[in-house]
């Protein structure tokens, strides 16, 4: 049993070290992810304490932890959430897919990594992180602001993307055939539609069956359903994160509140594990190579991002000062670019995608808030001083009003 | 203007916001989040969409701001017991009131509302169960607790001259 003691030894410093950098990252009041991260590279191979005995168990834990974020992020919508969102707003989400998952793909091809590596880059670089950016809005008090149903609604279709993106990237990394592939695709999108249908006509139905007045017994079926299902997609070929998803949408109500405090702690849990076994995977040795590519594409994609939401904002008859906001406020990826790269690491494909990942999340998950904060001001002064260089340069005419105001005063009835 | 009208937009993954625009056009928005708690904010007047004031409340400390908010009540609340439908108030005996040297037993309070009290503040100390032996004069304050409508009948009688 002396494994075991070595077991319990290293895995119990992990955690505890995880929670210290909690506490750290509380303190300072940002993320932890880009700590987690940083803790990896720390423990891992190359890193300064190179782990045995838990390293098996670290894999299950992220591969829980993985699920469980996606379970999460279903639980916080309602089926109907998704579906009026993608009605009204799927515009916004196609600019947003193009603006910033090429300059990623771009990236990939640029380097020679080929094409399946170039999908990841995509996804890695268009997906903002829902979670830092609601706690973004609550800190910043920006939760009644005007412009924030827009950019949570480009994140629900970010998230609602991730439905079908993760399925063909699963059978990509798997390397399976056309024919094989267009199969598991068709499957998964079927499954897709066919839980959204279910969850609009009886989401109060499925969550009776799951309901019940007793955590314990509540946390049991519903993590067992998660697990079981996301189990059922993978072996499909589907990939279990988008089967765990799909269980998050179906449960609403009562039953969706439940299980998001109970499992809320565990999700907290796991993930953090997840990044972690993410950061030990990358040997640190192999990141200031791939830094310059990851400054870079983080410099464009962090431009990209502001774009998506100005568009989006202005579309959605928000002032110009609200656009700006929209745009910094979305800056920020976090834990589903490193869910990708996960996958794509696990698979094998190249081998410098990994390092590039963590460097360009640890990049954008500090940057981000510090864009939301301060894109506005920049971009507000900026104009002010170009409008003031105008009027000057026009004098006699009149000054000449701030360009993309046609709509300013939508909204202010 | 006809009355003033709440419009609500979703927010996805967070709850409901609830827009009001005043009879000065400043507009007020008071987001529900799904835990119970509320944020309510205030626009600013030179950004329409940005907040100048943003506050999260708990359930309970939104319970409270409703109760200040509603006109009907302009006594401040001693106990938090609204959502027991009972409430608890300070009345004071003016100097000259029919009760100044009556004893606490005469207003026959319990019988003809329903209301207790509680209480007595007489200049620093508080005097607490007092029976109806006790002996009321000018400037007590009485803590009374009971039914909206007992409370109101007690000041009533209280207020005697």
């Amino acid at each position: 049993m002396h494994s075991s003691a070595v077991f319990l030894i290293e895995f119990g410093a992990i955690i505890l070290a995880l929670g210290l950098l909690g506490r750290f990252a509380g303190r300072l009041r940002m993320s932890p992810i880009p700590l987690y991260l940083l803790a990896g590279l720390a423990f891992g191979e190359g890193g300064l304490l190179p782990l045995g005995a838990s390293e098996e168990f670290v894999a299950v834990g992220a591969e829980i932890g993985v699920i469980l974020l996606l379970l999460m992020l279903g639980l916080e919508y309602t089926a109907s959430d998704l579906v009026s969102n993608l009605r009204a707003h799927y515009p916004a989400g196609l600019v947003d897919a193009a603006l910033n998952a090429l300059p990623g793909a771009a990236l990939a091809l640029l380097l020679g990594w080929g094409p399946v590596a170039a999908v990841v880059l995509a996804g890695i670089t268009w997906i903002s992180s829902s979670g830092v950016i609601a706690k973004i809005l609550g800190d910043l008090g920006r939760l009644g602001n005007r412009e924030t149903p827009v950019v949570l609604s480009i994140l629900v279709l970010e998230d609602l993307s991730m439905a079908v993106y993760l399925p063909i990237l699963t059978a990509l990394l798997a390397g399976i055939g056309l024919a094989a592939g267009s199969v598991t695709l068709a499957i998964a999108l079927g499954a897709a539609a066919l839980v959204l249908v279910l969850a609009v006509r009886y989401g109060r139905l499925i969550s009776r069956v799951v309901s019940s007045d007793d955590p314990e017994k509540l946390l049991l079926v519903v993590l067992g359903l998660t697990l079981l299902i996301a189990g059922l997609a993978q072996q499909v070929q589907v990939s279990a994160a988008v089967g765990a998803f799909l269980v998050g949408i179906a449960l609403s109500g009562e039953v969706a509140e439940g299980a998001h405090s109970l499992l809320a702690p565990l999700r907290d849990l796991f993930a953090a594990v997840f990044f972690v076994f993410f950061g030990l995977n990358t040997d640190p040795a192999s990141i200031p190579p791939v830094l310059l590519p990851a400054l870079a594409l983080a410099a464009v994609t962090t431009l990209t991002k502001i774009a998506t939401g100005y568009w989006a904002a202005r579309q959605g008859g928000i002032a110009p000062k609200g656009r700006w906001r929209a745009g910094g406020t979305l800056v920020a990826r976090g834990e589903f670019s490193i869910v990708i790269a996960g996958l794509a690491v696990t698979a094998g494909i190249e081998p410098s995608l990994g390092p590039l990942a963590t460097a360009y999340v640890l990049i954008l998950v500090l940057l981000g808030p510090l864009t939301a904060r301060c894109t506005e001001p920049v971009a507000t002064r900026l104009s002010r001083r170009r409008r003031k260089a105008a009027s000057t340069a026009e004098a006699g005419k009149d000054p000449s009003p701030a360009r993309l105001d046609d709509q300013d005063t939508v909204g202010r009835a | 203007m006809g009355a003033p009208r709440l419009s609500s937009t979703p927010l996805p993954g967070i709850g409901v916001r609830y827009d009001l625009t005043t009879h000065e056009h400043r507009h007020l928005s008071v987001v529900a989040h799904r835990d119970g708690e509320r944020t309510l904010s205030a626009y600013r007047k030179d950004d329409p969409d940005d907040c100048a004031l943003s506050v999260r409340l708990t359930a309970e400390e939104s319970a409270t701001l409703i109760d200040a908010l509603l006109p009907a009540h302009h006594t401040p609340n001693l106990l938090s017991t609204t959502d027991l439908g009972l409430v608890a108030e300070r009345i004071e005996l003016s100097g000259s009131s029919h009760w100044n040297g009556r004893l606490l037993g005469e207003t026959r309070m319990r019988a003809a509302t329903g209301a207790s009290i509680v209480a007595v503040l007489r200049r620093a100390e508080a005097i607490p169960s007092p029976t109806p032996a006790f002996r009321l004069a000018g400037g007590d304050t009485l803590i009374v607790i009971g039914t909206r409508e007992g409370v109101e009948a007690a000041a009533e009688i209280l207020g005697r001259e």
